[in-house]
């Protein structure tokens, strides 16, 4: 295993985290446009309370994907960000506007918020649709990204393709996004959130479906590795159960298995598509070797990421722990009577 | 409008309006933390009200900067592709330990500002100083990735590649220490005189308000030092340009002629035509005396490098006078407060020294920006000094005029908000009547 290969597992390690963290943070967003029936207001205010104090951290995963993609593989960052400058601008946008407004929204309460929601929700969902279009025109082996002539086609990132891991990285944030509101809230709120999770929870699965089909036609070579590799099996199989798992745990109201299920999942749909590029950055002409940076910089930032890890992973923890509950990554529900005494 | 200069016109727009809220996010942790700390020791309700009230300030303002960060490190590649992939392996250490520095700023000031009834007093006064500190560290880190491109280190250069790249090194350039302490003061001092300046006018109004005294005295506290002692820093990072930059020292004192003993030149417009920099006021030996310490010392004019390789001096030089002018201005200010404090045993709150510091408000942040455009305009026509020309650095990307028309709007938006929200705000402040202030209330 080299240096890149481990600084490739860290990057996806890190889009893992994003997704897990940051995705249900866009998907909260989500659910607060789709906000409806007699608890709407309850709902974008159980949705404001979810995010508030984590979305600040939560949104640093993404930035790590930027700085240890430059670092390391600086060819791959250059290339990328010339052939897939249109979508990363609108993601840019997305990510402006959602952390702007739902900041407003926090502070400006002259209108109880009404202002900015819209605002807030709906750059909730331009950002993880131009995230999906990035991974999918990265996958798909349509962009011209070698050394030396990448080139910026603004259409070459939209395709079918592109549009529909879009939609479905969307679906899968909204997915998680009630799996973990479902846990966190009480009563009919609860229920609100769980039967969403079970919605959404189809959506990802018709998407995923779409997505795989369209891949055939679109980005062949994902294709292959989605269904050619030796892992491919296994991990369709895992990431399946797990989905299985979550719509079982849901239906029977076992919210905190169902958040685990759904998590992991969405972990394993996000390693299979680093797994299924695996060994490239862009397919289909810049690989982890050839985008690599000088292994000095790169033995470096391992040993940069290690001991920034240990600062990290505590203070996360805290985080969760002060206001996610005393247990936050707990998967068996409490009683109950138990639980009258957390939350407020 | 050229894509070179449509690129350089949308990360100079992004980096001036993300520098006012990193600085605010760096220096305000500062005040709120000794405030709350204050509140701690003394049971002061008028501190713990002024923590409540800085933290929501905090908060709105890191909000922007932290997306507005955000920008910039993807527009590094949107912009500049060749920059990066030239430069991200010798410099892409300090952005990776700016990345968990930013990760600790976002984590704590997320208990600070949510937690005040969840955790214990002790774990949230620390959350507070753990936020000010990364916020420095932060700021640390990312100046050393712009000392590099002031002062390119650790590679050497085999045709037009980096080689033998020795990331450590390069992390630390010569003239880092003294650019990172020069930023850092700017920050404590911008933000300090800004928001000592707005308590200052309400002061004006209002004098024996306890709240705005309190906000006063730990602002301008910070502030003033902080201003005090920057003059002392741009001399050292002066000296530093004038040894290891002579193109940029020239530039930036409109410099046009190699010479012995050469006068400091105060104001001015330089004239690249004919050469000579017209209108101002020149001291005798001086500027020999400030960049070598030695009134006979020979200061490089322009025309000792080649023509292309001169930054703008009218635009360099401009921006300096900017800098100095309010950055001294700042300083006399604050030594005024001393005397004025000296004097009073206690915080001066004459009229017309809450007048001064009022109109003073914006003062620290036309300085700063100014200090940044000096540095940025200083090292052109190169983005890497000596080694890439910021034209060849430029993405291939066409019609970039676009995404510069499309942030513009957002960012002057984003600006009209947080000035609205920051008025309401400050609207609120209590009187000295006794508006209820409410402790107990959800931030």
């Amino acid at each position: 295993m080299t240096p890149a290969d481990l600084l490739g597992a860290v990057i996806l390690v890190a889009l893992v985290a994003y997704a897990l963290l940051g995705g249900a943070d866009f998907g909260a967003g989500i659910w607060d446009l789709l906000a409806s029936g007699p608890r709407r207001r309850e709902q974008r205010t159980a949705i404001e309370h979810a995010i508030g104090p984590i979305w600040e951290a939560n949104h640093v995963w993404l930035i790590l994907v930027v700085v240890v993609l430059f670092t390391a593989f600086p060819v791959a960052f250059a290339a990328i960000s010339i052939a897939l400058f249109a979508p990363l601008v609108l993601l840019l946008v997305g990510i402006v506007l959602r952390g702007a407004a739902f900041t407003f929204r926090t502070y400006d309460r002259a209108d109880g918020g009404q202002r900015w929601g819209l605002l807030f929700s709906a750059s909730s969902v331009l950002a993880p649709v131009m995230l999906g279009v990035v991974v999918g025109a990265l996958a798909s082996g349509r962009l011209h990204a070698g050394e030396g002539e990448a080139r910026s086609d603004a259409l070459a990132a939209l395709s079918a393709f592109t549009i529909g891991t879009g939609a479905f990285t969307c679906a899968l944030f909204a997915f998680l996004a009630a799996a973990y509101l479902a846990v966190e809230l009480e009563g009919e709120l609860r229920e609100d959130f769980r039967k969403r999770a079970i919605a959404s929870g189809l959506a990802v699965f018709a998407g995923a479906a779409c997505v795989a089909a369209l891949s055939w036609q679109d980005a062949p070579l994902v294709f292959r590795g989605l269904t050619a590799r030796p892992f491919s099996l296994p991990l369709h199989l895992a990431t399946g159960a797990c989905a299985v798992m979550a719509f079982w745990a849901l239906s029977r109201r076992r919210y905190r298995l169902a958040r685990l299920a759904a998590a992991l999942q969405v972990a394993l749909i996000v390693v299979g598509w680093g797994a299924s590029q695996y060994p490239y950055l862009v397919v289909p002409e810049v690989t982890l070797a050839s985008a690599s940076a000088p292994r000095a910089t790169q033995v470096l930032l391992l040993v940069a990421l290690a001991v920034g890890a240990l600062t990290l992973f505590p203070s996360l923890y805290l985080l969760f722990r002060v206001f996610k509950g005393e247990r936050p990554f707990s998967v068996l529900d409490r009683r109950p009577a138990e639980r009258s005494d957390r939350r407020q | 409008m050229s894509d070179l200069a449509a690129a350089r016109w949308l990360f100079g727009l992004s980096l001036a309006f993300h520098i006012v809220f990193s600085a605010v996010a760096i220096a305000m942790p500062v005040f709120m933390v000794l405030a709350e700390w204050r509140w701690r020791r003394t049971g002061s309700e008028v501190h713990l009200d002024l923590a409540r009230r800085w933290a929501k300030g905090t908060a709105i303002l890191f909000a922007i900067g932290a997306v507005s960060g955000t920008v910039i490190s993807f527009e590094l590649g949107l912009l500049w592709p060749r920059f990066m992939a030239f430069a991200g392996p010798i410099i892409g250490m300090p952005f990776s330990l700016e990345g968990f520095a930013f990760f600790a700023e976002a984590i704590f000031l997320g208990i600070y500002l949510y937690g005040w009834d969840r955790v214990s007093p002790r774990l949230h006064l620390a959350s507070g100083v753990a936020v000010a500190a990364s916020g420095a560290l932060s700021a640390f880190f990312v100046t050393l990735a712009n000392a590099w491109m002031n002062h390119p280190a650790g590679f050497d250069l085999a045709h037009g590649r980096a080689t033998g790249i020795q990331p450590v090194e390069a992390m630390f350039p010569p003239g880092w220490a003294e650019e990172v302490v020069h930023v850092l003061l700017s920050c404590y001092a911008a933000t300090g005189f800004a928001v000592a300046g707005i308590h200052a006018f309400l002061l004006r109004r209002d004098p024996s308000n306890q709240f705005h005294r309190a906000a006063l005295a730990i602002t301008l506290a910070i502030g003033g030092a902080a201003a005090l002692l920057q003059p002392l820093s741009g001399d050292f990072s002066a000296r530093e340009v004038a040894r290891s930059q002579p193109v940029k020292l020239a530039a930036l004192e409109g410099q046009f002629q190699s010479e012995r003993s050469a006068p400091l030149r105060i104001g001015g417009i330089p004239d690249v035509e004919a050469r000579t920099t017209r209108y101002a006021i020149e001291i005798p030996y001086a500027l020999s005396l400030l960049a070598f310490h030695d009134p006979d010392a020979e200061v490089k004019g322009l025309d000792a490098f080649p023509r292309d390789s001169w930054p703008n001096p009218l635009l360099v030089h401009g921006a300096f006078q900017v800098m100095v002018a309010f950055g001294t201005g700042m300083a006399v200010l604050a030594l005024a407060g001393l005397w004025l404090a000296w004097r009073a045993r206690g915080l001066p709150s004459g009229r017309r020294f809450l007048t001064a510091l009022a109109l003073a408000t914006p003062a620290g942040f036309i300085a700063l920006e100014a200090g940044w455009l000096v540095t940025e305009w200083g090292r052109q026509p190169f983005a890497i000094w000596g080694v890439m020309r910021t034209s060849a650095a430029v993405t291939p990307v066409g019609h970039l005029a676009l995404p510069f028309g499309l942030f513009t709007i957002l960012y002057l938006f984003l600006a009209a908000m947080v000035i609205a929200l920051l008025r309401r705000q400050i609207a609120h402040a209590p009187s000295s009547s006794g508006e209820a202030s409410r402790p107990g209330a959800a931030p």
